[in-house]
């Protein structure tokens, strides 16, 4: 996923952990159902007209909601796990390594780990990652778009009906350097499969005006990103629209609910472009609630690294998420160098 | 135009919202607003509102015309409200030095090539290019912000913009 490449490719090169678990396979159709089961490690995982079934050993389980599950894994499998930990809910979740990903349960859930009933397991990102794609293409019926907003899609229930290839293969938005540039990521319109969303039918479409003068065409350039936003598909996607470095600008829409808590190893920033974003804020580790958040037109806010977030929106919003892509940052956080909170004063 | 209604906010017209704590120091989600910055600030006074390491995104109040910046790294501008017009210029030597971080104020405007300009209305996002010359203009006043990295022309004023 080009929001983490560099990571990724940096860790790729380093050889797997000791502990790491390689096994990981797709199992038969279920007679009753039509869906396959999925194992991977000890982890299995179920699903039927209603729900996501996870097992683990000593007789762990955990039940889901598939349409709160399939948003929740549809964002994993897209982002290539993220940044830091994606809490599908309170239990079950992932956290990226980069270059491996641990896949746990319980263990950022004090009461299971305080019981001593968590459990975890690391696996290569190349075999879980593939694993989970497969789950998501099985799991998704015709019909039913898990990166849509629930009044703009079909239902995820019932036995397995057809399949949903176009959006569970979504190919992830990355600008290299601005939307809009010559041979980077286009604008949106109309012809090119964009409508404009009905919640932002009121979002002025007009492009800026560019006068480039000769041999500067490549440079002199801009575009409408509140119109880019105004007419994207998806919910709590961010995408890349400029980069400084490792400096990230990922804007996206957001209607509904954050289908995963996030709980990113760095800072992340918030500024609310459009509408509002209600944030509840929990201990990462425990999952103690620790803070609320309004955020309005022009807010800006801070997510430290020590906590998890998750986001609701009623009129669909439009959100710009900034990230620090570095790859240094891991380490520091392991050496114990990198702050929770990236400004004090 | 359907039945809702999108709220971007403006310098004039925005609310703010907040935190609030349940088991924890406000201080931490370094909670700004920047219409409130820009409302607050000097014409393109280029104030901090986000850092992450080196990194930061800089809200400023544009009106009337800035200084000439130079920046030997890519920077972006997004209007938040208002009219803005961007000149730029491909300095005939270089103007700063290729590890400098951030913009850099130039005290004219330098000799080099016209590259073009950019007008840009609220949402839009126009790309300052590394290694050129840039100046903005406003007519009324406007707030931007800026994607860069954290220079000479950064403010940093935290305990003056954020709730605490
Ligand atoms: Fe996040």
């Amino acid at each position: 996923m080009a929001i983490l490449e560099s990571a990724t490719a940096a860790a790729a090169a380093k050889p797997l952990s000791d502990n790491v678990v390689t096994h990981a396979e797709v199992g038969p159709i279920d007679n009753a159902t039509g869906y396959r089961t999925f194992t991977a490690g000890d982890f299995h995982f179920r699903r039927d007209e209603y729900f996501a079934r996870i097992t683990w050993p000593a007789g762990g389980s955990h039940v889901a909601p598939i349409d709160a599950f399939l948003r929740a894994l549809m964002r994993d499998v897209a982002w290539g796990f993220f940044y830091g930990t994606v809490n599908f809910d309170d239990v079950v979740g992932t956290v990226n390594h980069y270059g491996e990903v641990t896949l746990f349960a319980g263990t950022y859930n004090d009461a299971y780990r305080d019981a001593g009933r968590d459990f975890s397991q690391r696996f290569p990102s190349e075999v879980l990652g593939p694993l989970f794609k497969e789950m998501i293409t099985d799991w998704t019926n015709a019909g039913y778009d898990p990166f849509a907003a629930p009044m703009e899609t079909g239902v995820p229930w019932g036995a397995k009906n057809g399949s949903n290839l176009e959006a569970v293969n979504r190919v992830r938005v990355a600008a290299r350097r601005m939307v809009g540039l010559p041979g980077d990521t286009p604008v949106r319109t109309d012809d090119n499969g964009f409508p404009v969303n009905r919640m932002f039918a009121d979002v002025d479409q007009r492009q800026p005006l560019v006068e480039a003068e000769p041999g500067f065409e490549g440079e002199v350039s801009a575009y409408n990103l509140f119109g880019y936003l105004s007419r994207s598909d998806v919910t709590w996607n961010p995408s890349v629209c400029s980069v400084v470095g490792e400096s990230l600008f990922c804007p996206t829409s957001e209607e509904f609910s954050l289908p995963v808590d996030h709980g990113n190893d760095r800072c992340e920033w918030f500024i609310t472009l459009s509408d509002e974003i209600v944030w509840d804020i929990r201990d990462k580790v425990t999952g103690r609630p620790r803070a609320k958040l309004v955020a309005k037109a022009g807010d800006v806010s801070c997510m430290p690294a020590d906590i998890r977030h998750k986001g609701y929106a009623d009129k669909r919003a439009m959100l710009l998420v900034w990230e620090n892509a570095s790859n240094r940052i891991p380490e520091m956080i392991a050496a114990g160098e990198a702050p929770n909170v990236s400004v004090t004063w | 135009m359907g039945q809702y209604q999108t709220r971007f906010g403006s310098m004039a017209d925005y609310a703010k919202g907040g935190v609030a704590i349940i088991n924890d120091d406000p201080k931490n989600y370094v909670f700004s607003n920047v219409f409130e910055v820009a409302e607050k600030s000097a014409p393109w006074e280029r104030v901090a509102v986000a850092k992450n390491f080196e990194y930061v995104i800089e809200a400023a109040r544009a009106e009337g015309t800035s200084p000439w910046y130079a920046c030997a790294h890519d920077e972006f501008v997004l209007v938040m409200d208002g009219q803005v017009e961007v000149h730029l210029l491909k300095p005939a030597t270089p103007l700063v030095d290729a590890g400098q971080q951030g913009a850099v104020e130039l005290a004219d405007m330098p000799d080099g090539a016209k590259m073009g300009r950019l007008v840009l209305e609220r949402g839009h996002q126009g790309l300052l290019p590394a290694g050129s010359a840039y100046r903005l203009h406003a007519d009324n006043v406007s707030c931007v912000l800026i994607q860069t990295i954290a220079g000479p022309v950064t403010v940093q004023k935290w305990a003056d913009i954020c709730q605490s």
